[in-house]
């Protein structure tokens, strides 16, 4: 298999007044495509951190990361925008819906950049939505929503412009046991079923177990690496 | 989904906080377009005058009379094409508070120099023809009802006794910052009376009007006419029908500047109001922005919602607050004495310096917000808790 994600001597340091702060210490990481990737570690380990960078929200302060066979570290903030909305599927622990936005309308927003016609555009939305078992909800708002199917929608959105990547901070984080148990289906299943390659952080212990490889951050460093396939 | 609706959502999310400031902005248009009829109203004369008519006074005060005679002289001077003459009536009609202007004007050359009151052929006959026919124009009409041949009986104060005029024509303006409220009756009429009751008094005349042939010449024909009449017992001093007006307005300027800066200040008002709203709004929307960044919305983006949201506010106030400024300003007038203004509309140009402020102050309104929006790192903006 192909490295989707090649990172190599990636280092990120914050200036906060005249301390300096290593949030990720010379790190090197390749992750294959169609990998089901945990990053865990304790607080402050810099594993959002670098969640953040894969995802090209967050820059590099030295180092080479490849996504999707681009160097985003190269890449302008409006030139990251639209790699993002082509390459990336976002999932947040909070949902992070709009929350005057019907589903069908938060789903339909990262649609808004492509080119796709309305009928193109209401296909993919539904799809989307089916995939995450809300076909019935289009019409809801979030705060008609349980946290679950909030995170489902969220799903749907990050899926509706079919990227190659998602990125999950903490998709568990916010939930019970049940929908988190639905969540991590749902991720499997894309992973499985449609390919995708994810990258998930996590402090869970159980939701770390559906992925097929963990990564262990601690204070900048990658630890180990424990592969489960 | 379209921008415009994401951007109309949006705008509503605080329904209570929106509709606030859609009131706060609608205050403030109205009270600028209110503001700004009223200073437009002081200055309708001169905005009505015509580049082309001279004014010739008395020289120490418009109040004393210049002779009857300078007219022939005054026609004499090259450049002028026709000499009218006019005095202020004054008296009383029905009771001291209906005020309009009530004046002795030559018939023959009343509508040479005022093409702009217009009389149709008939009536114009009919008040050329009778000593003490008079016109009026047609909002003094419709005020007291007048109807050709009414009889308007008037108390004389200026020119004491009972005078008696019946109404021959009445005149529409040719537009609407023409005075319509005016009333004209025969110079002879009066100059008659004056002869047989006060005798030397008559053969008087109020002021000139000349209308010249070429606006260009208007200082140097002014300048001819004062001299024509230097050391003479009664000098005059002549100037454009512009300036004139303006002396009137003149003495009231301390006031039309108060309510000018009162006006301007009203719009930095609005921006005050729409700038409040804006800033809280971007505020607590900070995470969201971060949000649609990362789904690939760029500044550009961005830029289209703050400002959008803004201007549609922004564009509601000023719409509800210009609808509301018609039936305010005519409520307004009808609260002001009778004739006080005889033109009191609202300009064009009012509706239009109304609206763009307006447009104006929603783009700058979204200015902060979306400096901040934009500059806000992502990942700063996702952990952002308003």
């Amino acid at each position: 298999m192909s490295s989707i994600i090649s990172i190599s001597n990636l280092t990120k340091v914050y200036h906060r007044d005249k301390q300096e702060i290593r949030v990720l210490n010379n790190l090197s990481l390749e992750i294959e495509k169609g990998d089901f990737v945990a990053l865990m570690g304790p607080s402050g380990s810099g594993k959002t951190t670098l969640l953040n960078i894969i995802a090209g929200i967050d820059k590099p302060s030295s180092g080479n990361i490849i996504v999707a066979d681009t160097n985003i570290a190269t890449l302008s903030e409006t030139e990251l925008a639209k790699w993002r909305s082509r390459h990336i599927g976002f999932i947040f622990q909070f949902y992070n819906l709009i929350p005057v936005l019907t589903a069908y309308e938060n789903v339909e927003l990262p649609l808004m950049l492509t080119p796709l016609s309305k009928s193109e555009r209401k296909n993919q939305v539904e799809l989307a939505l089916n995939v995450v078992g809300l076909g019935d909800r289009i019409h809801h708002y979030p705060k008609q929503l349980s946290g679950g199917q909030e995170q489902r929608v969220a799903i749907a959105r990050a899926i509706a412009s079919d990227p190659d990547i998602f990125v999950a901070d903490e998709p568990t984080g916010d939930l019970d046991r049940v929908s988190a148990e639905e969540i991590l289906t749902l991720l499997d299943r894309l992973n499985k079923e449609f390919g995708k390659t994810i990258v998930m952080v996590t402090h869970d212990p159980y939701a770390a177990k559906k992925a097929h490889t963990t990564h262990h951050l601690e204070k900048g460093d990658l630890l180990q690496e424990v592969s489960k396939l | 989904m379209s921008m415009l609706k994401l951007i109309a959502k949006n705008s509503f999310r605080h329904t209570l906080r929106v509709i606030l400031t859609i009131i706060g902005i609608s205050i403030a248009v109205l009270a600028f377009g209110l503001l700004r009829t009223v200073v437009t109203a002081w200055s309708a004369g001169v905005a009505a005058s015509s580049p082309n008519r001279l004014v010739t006074r008395q020289a120490i005060s418009f109040i004393f009379t210049l002779p009857y005679a300078y007219k022939d002289k005054i026609a004499t001077i090259p450049g002028i094409d026709q000499v009218s003459y006019f005095n202020w009536f004054g008296g009383t009609y029905i009771d001291k508070n209906q005020f309009f202007a009530r004046v002795a004007c030559d018939p023959e050359t009343l509508f040479k120099v005022y093409p702009e009151y217009q009389l149709s052929p008939n009536e114009k006959t009919k008040f050329l023809s009778e000593r003490n026919a008079c016109i009026v124009g047609i909002e003094t009409a419709k005020r007291y009802n007048l109807k050709i041949g009414d009889i308007m009986n008037i108390d004389g104060d200026i020119y004491p006794g009972k005078w008696q005029f019946v109404v021959r024509g009445i005149y529409t303006p040719r537009t609407k910052s023409d005075d319509a409220t005016q009333m004209f009756f025969h110079w002879n009429y009066l100059n008659e009376r004056m002869k047989t009751d006060y005798p030397n008094r008559s053969d008087e005349i109020g002021w000139y009007v000349v209308k010249i042939k070429d606006a260009a010449a208007s200082a140097t024909i002014s300048q001819k006419i004062d001299n024509l009449f230097k050391n003479s017992r009664a000098e005059t001093k002549s100037e454009t029908e512009g300036q004139f007006q303006q002396g009137f307005v003149a003495s009231s300027g301390a006031i039309i500047g108060a309510i000018n800066i009162m006006s301007y200040l009203i719009i930095g008002i609005i921006l005050l109001v729409l700038c409040n709203t804006m800033i809280m709004t971007a505020r607590e929307r900070t995470r969201e922005y971060a949000v649609l960044k990362t789904l690939g919305f760029t500044g550009k983006h961005l830029f289209t919602f703050i400002a959008g949201e803004a201007l549609i506010i922004s564009c509601i106030g000023a719409l509800i607050g210009l609808s509301l400024l018609i039936p305010i300003v005519q409520g307004f007038e009808s609260f002001l004495p009778k004739g006080w203004f005889p033109v009191f509309n609202i300009e064009n140009s009012t509706y239009i310096m109304a609206g763009s402020s307006a447009l104006l102050v929603g783009i700058i309104a979204s200015i902060v917000p979306i400096y901040r929006a934009l500059n806000t790192r992502i990942v700063d903006g996702l952990r952002f808790n308003g």
